[in-house]
């Protein structure tokens, strides 16, 4: 009889044993992944935090490393976002609820749905191209705002759509049967129901899909975001610059002040990156506490 | 097969029901057994049985109940639960009776019989044929029987006429008569009411097997 | 089995006084609020229903029993056509409801469900406060006035309103079961519907929150037409007048085996497959 409790035991210890050593490889994951950031922020940090002031954040971009500022490029960056926002985000969900709600169970549907994920991982570049020829072209609205953020609308469209779709999806059907019981139009469904309670998740979506669009040169490239621009923009047709181009600007040239310049950029990029995603949350925050209190 | 447990409950109080039956009827046999041969011993013999029969049936009883409460009986099942329970009673009555002889036989076994007795045994075993042919309508659910069973109490009401105005006879032309004579006609009134208890089970039988109640003895007057 | 036809000399059922309070099934109106006649339904290629055909009297509750998957819960949403939300659905015969056929080509289904109550297995509230869940129903369909007072009555009618009548805008989802399921009934009730169908409503329920949704059931029933789903036998014979029994036949369709005054179907049941599943004898 003690043999074989013995022998469960060596067992047991052993299966504990395995249990450890993948939690601590678990563990190890994840740290990596904390220690890259941290090294990477605190190197961002130390180069470019002297650099940051009023200053910087006020003036426009100039020859000499001193004086350069990201004025132009911070507000061509809201700028930007603010008008991808506008066209990307009533296409996107609007998209999301026709695939869900009112799609037909078609392979047709499938298909586009397919599609759709498949657009998720074209290359920006290649998006860039796409406006360039469309927006700035062939619609000739140039090389501004519009076709810049129509562009990068294009980018973002299909993270909108996937993340809806799937806040769409997680809507319990209890909440839509128990409407369509009461005498509900579909629509009606959609928009008292489905919504309100896919809210939080559309949001998630849209954060995703603003920082992105935040964060990409190269295809604001394509369009020709310009390189040095002394003004702020104006309106949706004026010419422009982003936070990434500007960077990227001041890290190819040689002298050394610029890369501290650079530095600062990012710290710029990044508090404007936070600070979208701030709001988002909690403003996804007060709609799920709605949703459960 | 499923409900197992509440199958062989049921089969118990059916069971049951029939043992109680066979103790009634042994109990009828034996008091007209006792009046016959003036058998004292035999009297008090049934007279003391008849606690038991009254233990069997509330007994019985007890597990009905529990049946009912437990098992949430219906259809068929609770047809044949709630039959039970009533021919329970009416077996327990037909023992009371056939306890009720034993005690007028007691009472008899002084004086030698008034007269040979033949049609006192005679209904008595005509009570018995009903009662046993009842039951058996009940295990087979059979209510043709158990229709033609009420036909055989008309017979039993016969012999009691019969019984009843040769006994009258009797007290009028020898009033030293007229006790045992009284005796006897309570003996046969006695095994008249048996008769009439065992259509009662008919009409039980009947409702289990159709769920309706119908009177099934009635009166020619 | 067949039914005796002899002549009753006595019959003993006149001396059984009907329970209090549960009108006799032939008496009352007699007016049937919904008849079914030869309904078939298909989901895609699977007959679902075959050769439906009964009658909801008016002011009684109707219990729909039977194993599962028999069609129970097709046959309700057929009522108020919720199945045309079910890709592949088709159904064939007719399902009149106060006169006019719910599968007539001009007749729009949204407003066949506004006239018809819908009460679901498991309690599905809103997840909005107990005021908005009772307002929905009035809200969507366009009515205009005080939704204070609409939403009162519907709580009181589903014995709700003494216990939330002080927390009307807190979230529904914070109240216990029994209560969610109430505030459901209270929710179809909100549209002044003429039938209320309910699908299994208290099987997600604890026995108490169940015996309470019983006595409402038969307290609406005074006002409303109730037709009800339960797996739970004892639940049709406490509440209902009538019940329907289906069953599957071999080609797993659902069929209506028996219907008659619950009084009847549970003492002494007409069809044999009938008595084999209320004895638990089938399967």
């Amino acid at each position: 009889m003690t043999v074989s409790s013995e022998a469960r035991r060596s067992r047991l210890l052993l299966r504990k044993a395995n249990g450890a050593v993948f939690m601590v490889f678990c563990f190890l994951a994840t740290l990596v992944g904390l220690i890259m950031l941290a090294v990477l922020l605190i190197d961002v940090l130390r180069d470019g935090l002297g650099r940051l002031s009023y200053d910087f954040i006020n003036s426009f971009p100039s020859a000499r490393p001193e004086k350069a500022g990201i004025k132009a490029a911070l507000w061509g960056s809201i700028w930007m976002v603010g008008m991808t926002a506008v066209f990307a985000v009533p296409i996107g969900i609007g998209a999301a609820i026709y695939l869900e709600e009112y799609a037909p169970r078609h392979w047709i549907t499938r298909v586009l749905q397919t599609n759709i994920a498949n657009l998720a991982g074209v290359p920006s570049i290649v998006y860039g191209l796409l406006g360039l020829a469309i927006f700035v072209r062939q619609m000739e609205l140039g090389r501004s705002l519009l076709a810049g953020s129509l562009t990068m609308a294009l980018l973002v469209l299909p993270i909108i759509i996937i993340a809806s779709q799937e806040a769409i999806r997680a809507v319990p059907p209890s909440y839509r049967e128990g409407a369509f019981a009461l005498g509900a139009t579909r629509w009606q469904v959609v928009w008292r129901q489905v919504l309100p309670t896919a809210l939080p998740g559309i949001l998630t979506g849209i954060i995703l899909a603003l920082s992105r669009a935040l964060g990409e040169a190269a295809p604001m490239i394509m369009i020709g975001a310009l390189l040095f621009v002394p003004f702020t923009p104006s309106g949706p047709t004026d010419r422009f610059t982003v936070l990434p181009i500007q960077i990227f600007n001041w890290i190819s040239r040689p002298q050394e002040a610029f890369h501290h310049a650079a530095a600062a950029g990012i710290i710029v990029l990044l508090a404007v990156l936070l600070g979208m995603n701030s709001i988002a949350i909690i403003l996804r925050h007060r709609f799920q506490r709605r949703l459960r209190e | 097969m499923t409900r197992t447990a509440f199958e062989r409950q049921l089969t118990e109080i059916q069971d049951d029901m029939l043992a109680l039956a066979t103790m009634a009827e042994a109990a009828i046999e034996r008091s007209i057994d006792a009046l016959k041969n003036r058998d004292v011993e035999l009297a008090r013999q049934i007279i003391a049985d008849d606690l038991k029969i009254n233990e069997k049936r509330y007994n019985t009883e007890e597990k009905c109940l529990e049946l009912v409460a437990t098992q949430q009986p219906l259809a068929s099942d609770l047809r044949t639960i709630v039959a039970v329970l009533h021919i329970i009673v009416d077996l327990e009555r037909i023992a009371d009776h056939a306890e009720g002889n034993a005690k007028l036989a007691l009472m008899l076994a002084d004086e030698p019989p008034l007269k040979p007795y033949i049609d006192i045994p005679r209904m008595a075993q005509k009570g018995i044929e009903m009662l046993r042919a009842s039951l058996e309508a009940f295990k087979d659910r059979d209510t043709e029987r158990a229709r033609a069973i009420c036909e055989m109490d008309d017979e039993v009401d016969a012999l009691y006429e019969q019984v009843y105005h040769e006994l009258l006879t009797y007290m009028i032309q020898d009033p030293q008569s007229i006790q045992r004579a009284t005796y006897l006609i309570w003996v046969a009134h006695n095994l008249e009411r048996i008769a009439d208890r065992v259509t009662n089970i008919c009409e039980r039988v009947v409702f289990m097997v159709t769920g309706h109640v119908q009177e099934l003895n009635v009166s020619k007057y | 089995m067949t039914t005796e036809r002899a002549p009753l000399l006595v019959d003993a059922r006149q001396f059984v006084k009907p329970e209090a309070g549960r009108p006799e099934p032939d008496a009352g109106s007699g007016r049937n609020i919904v008849e079914v006649r030869g309904l078939n339904v298909w989901y895609g290629t699977f007959q679902a229903l075959n050769d439906i055909s009964f009658a909801v009297p008016e002011n009684r509750i109707t219990a729909i029993i039977g194993p599962s998957g028999c069609g129970k819960s097709t046959i309700l949403r057929c009522i108020n056509r919720m199945n045309d939300l079910l890709t592949g659905f088709r159904a064939e015969g007719e399902v009149i409801f106060e006169g006019e056929d719910v599968y007539a080509s001009g007749l729009d289904p949204v407003d066949v469900r506004r006239r018809i109550g819908m009460v679901f297995q498991k309690p599905n509230p809103f997840p909005k406060s107990i005021y908005e869940n009772a307002a929905f129903g009035p809200r969507i369909n366009g009515f205009r006035g005080s939704l204070d007072e609409i939403v009162e009555r519907s709580l009181r009618r589903a014995a709700l309103w003494d216990e939330v009548g002080e927390k009307l805008r807190e979230s529904a989802l914070k109240l216990s079961g029994g209560q969610q399921q109430r505030l459901c009934i209270a929710r179809a009730l909100a549209t002044e519907p003429d039938i209320i169908l309910m699908d299994e409503p208290c099987s997600a329920l604890d026995p108490v929150a169940t015996l309470k949704i019983e006595d409402l059931m038969r307290d609406l029933a005074r006002n409303y037409t109730i037709v009800i789903v339960t797996h739970n036998m004892q639940q049709a014979a406490r509440v209902s007048d009538y019940t329907m029994m289906m069953m599957m036949d071999e080609n797993r369709s659902g069929v209506l085996v028996e219907y008659g005054p619950t009084r009847e179907v549970f003492t002494n049941p007409k069809d044999k497959r009938t008595e084999d599943y209320i004895t638990g004898r089938f399967g």
